[in-house]
């Protein structure tokens, strides 16, 4: 069993837990054609660390993890609260 | 047999059939260089000699010929999709698998089975009716069967009511055929080499020279390789789960998520399961090799890693779903499992052609539909790497319709959540 450390429930299966995808910053609403093309699809898809949004589904809580996808271990989880004081709006 | 066996058991060295001669040393320069030796690959380097006359050809593959997605597979082949280009762009490959034995002097085991896509509820009868209309209107064999005509045709399935998922019906699709994956990559790769072309194995691409303005609208000159450079005059890449790593060494993103999906197969049994069966709501796929062992699949992976472990999850998952189709295997063992990394694009629909690099052309996205589509995609990279023109079946899936807003919508797409 995958145990994700959730930072609201604490160590629970990862099945209970969807993920949001990358941490990308949000293009401003004027942004041009381009910009909001990469933030709509396209990927950085990295294979290394990675931090994510995740979301406790019964819980509805969104956090952010640290994840290394070549190995598939959880670094280090934030409440997203703190992750965006650490980091800003952004990653 | 047992005394052959035997005797070269005994011997130190084996004569094992040279499938792929080794080309030895790379050469200074290749008309045409294409990345990745699975299936897509070895197809396109195959119908570049034999279509085009053309075998100044390098197949570059990290690891061995088929030790990819081609060999992990659960080999169905079907064309009963839902969007017009999907329809006639497998409906082609399908056609073209039909006579690969043929062509390769080598049988592929290509084995018609017909093809079982379950509906449990109302609005999945809707979606079945739709296809088989889509289907039907191109020709391709699909008919929407409910319960009472799949029990006699399917008999093996558990129709009864107290179930999480009742089977309400299916569609029926007759042309839906297995084959041994492997085979299909040898006889390309066997193929396409004995007309001159190099694959070159145990070679990994670790970049590209390309000229122009930060990359965008350059072109590529140069292939790097762990055993030197190549000239190249075009440049394919066929990768799969290494599709945005590779077109990032190219200088270009791509909409893609790398996304294990997991597999695996029964100790073998007498052959009780002819039909393919298929349910979207279960989660499931399941046919019986010719072998005797079940092969059966799930979905895909819920969250993306660049490995092929293979989790508890999934097997918990796929087997409490399988007996509900099939109680009566709850004793079979579990013989083998494996996992191969798909390359999922957000509309379930390939990228084919060609790229922000002008003579670097590209075939990913193939997330759980590639094997399906090996012959056609040869065939079609074959065409437009000879000819430079990127044909009708594959136009609406180029990169660039991600920039207009003009996705494909392949919801026909198999062992994905929509």
């Amino acid at each position: 069993m995958k145990i994700m450390p959730c930072p609201l429930n604490g160590p629970r299966n990862i099945s209970e837990f969807a993920c949001g995808g990358e941490v990308e910053h949000l293009p401003p609403p004027d942004c041009d054609h381009a910009a909001w093309i990469d933030y709509v699809y396209l990927e950085n898809n990295t294979a290394g660390v990675v931090r994510e949004w995740w979301y406790h589904t019964p819980t509805a809580y969104w956090f952010v993890a640290e994840r290394d996808t070549r190995t598939d271990e959880i670094l280090r989880t934030w409440p997203a609260g703190e992750f965006l004081a650490e980091f800003g709006e952004g990653r | 047999m047992p005394f052959a066996l035997l005797k070269h058991g005994l011997t130190r060295h084996r004569s094992v059939p040279d499938v792929f001669p080794e080309p030895g040393e790379l050469k200074d320069s290749y008309d045409i260089v294409i990345v990745g030796g699975g299936g897509h690959g070895l197809a396109t380097a195959y119908y570049l000699a034999v279509d085009h006359g053309i075998t100044d050809v390098a197949v570059l593959e990290r690891g061995y010929i088929g030790g990819g997605n081609t060999g992990r597979n659960t080999a169905i082949i079907r064309s009963n999709y839902l969007t017009p280009e999907g329809v006639k762009f497998y409906d082609e490959s399908i056609r073209l698998y039909k006579d690969l034995s043929n062509d390769f002097d080598m049988n592929i085991l290509y084995s018609e089975r017909g093809h079982y896509t379950l509906a449990h509820t109302d609005s999945a009868i809707r979606t079945m009716r739709w296809r088989a209309e889509v289907n039907k209107h191109f020709g391709i064999e699909s008919e929407l069967v409910m319960r009472d005509d799949l029990m006699k045709m399917v008999p093996q399935l558990d129709y009864s009511e107290d179930v999480r998922y009742p089977i309400l019906g299916a569609l029926y699709h007759a042309p839906g055929a297995i084959a041994r994956h492997d085979a299909v990559a040898w006889g390309y790769g066997a193929g396409a080499a004995r007309r001159g072309v190099h694959i070159h194995q145990n070679t990994e691409v670790t970049g590209f020279e390309i000229t122009g303005a930060n990359g965008h609208a350059g072109r590529v000159t140069a292939v790097k390789t762990s055993r030197g450079t190549i000239r190249a005059g075009k440049v394919l890449q066929a990768v799969a789960g290494m599709s945005g790593h590779v077109a990032a060494m190219a200088g270009f993103r791509l909409p893609l998520k790398t996304v294990p999906l997991q597999a695996c197969v029964s100790q073998p049994l007498k052959p009780f399961l002819d039909a393919i069966v298929v349910s979207g709501s279960l989660h499931v796929y399941v046919s019986q090799s010719s072998r005797g062992e079940l092969v059966m699949g799930g979905s895909t992976d819920p969250y993306g890693v660049y490995m092929t472990r293979s989790t508890l999850d999934f097997k918990e998952g796929l087997m409490m779903h399988l007996l509900e189709m099939l109680p009566f295997i709850s004793e079979v063992k579990l013989l083998r499992q494996w996992a191969g990394m798909t390359d999922m694009t957000p509309d379930f629909a390939p990228i084919m052609g060609e790229t922000p690099v002008d003579n670097y052309y590209i075939d990913a996205g193939w997330g759980t539909w590639g094997f399906k589509a090996t012959p056609v995609c040869g065939k079609e990279n074959a065409r437009m790497l000879a000819t430079g023109e990127v044909g009708d079946l594959i136009q609406p899936f180029a990169l660039q319709r991600y920039h207009d807003f003009n996705l494909v919508g392949e919801k026909g797409a198999a062992s994905v959540g929509h």
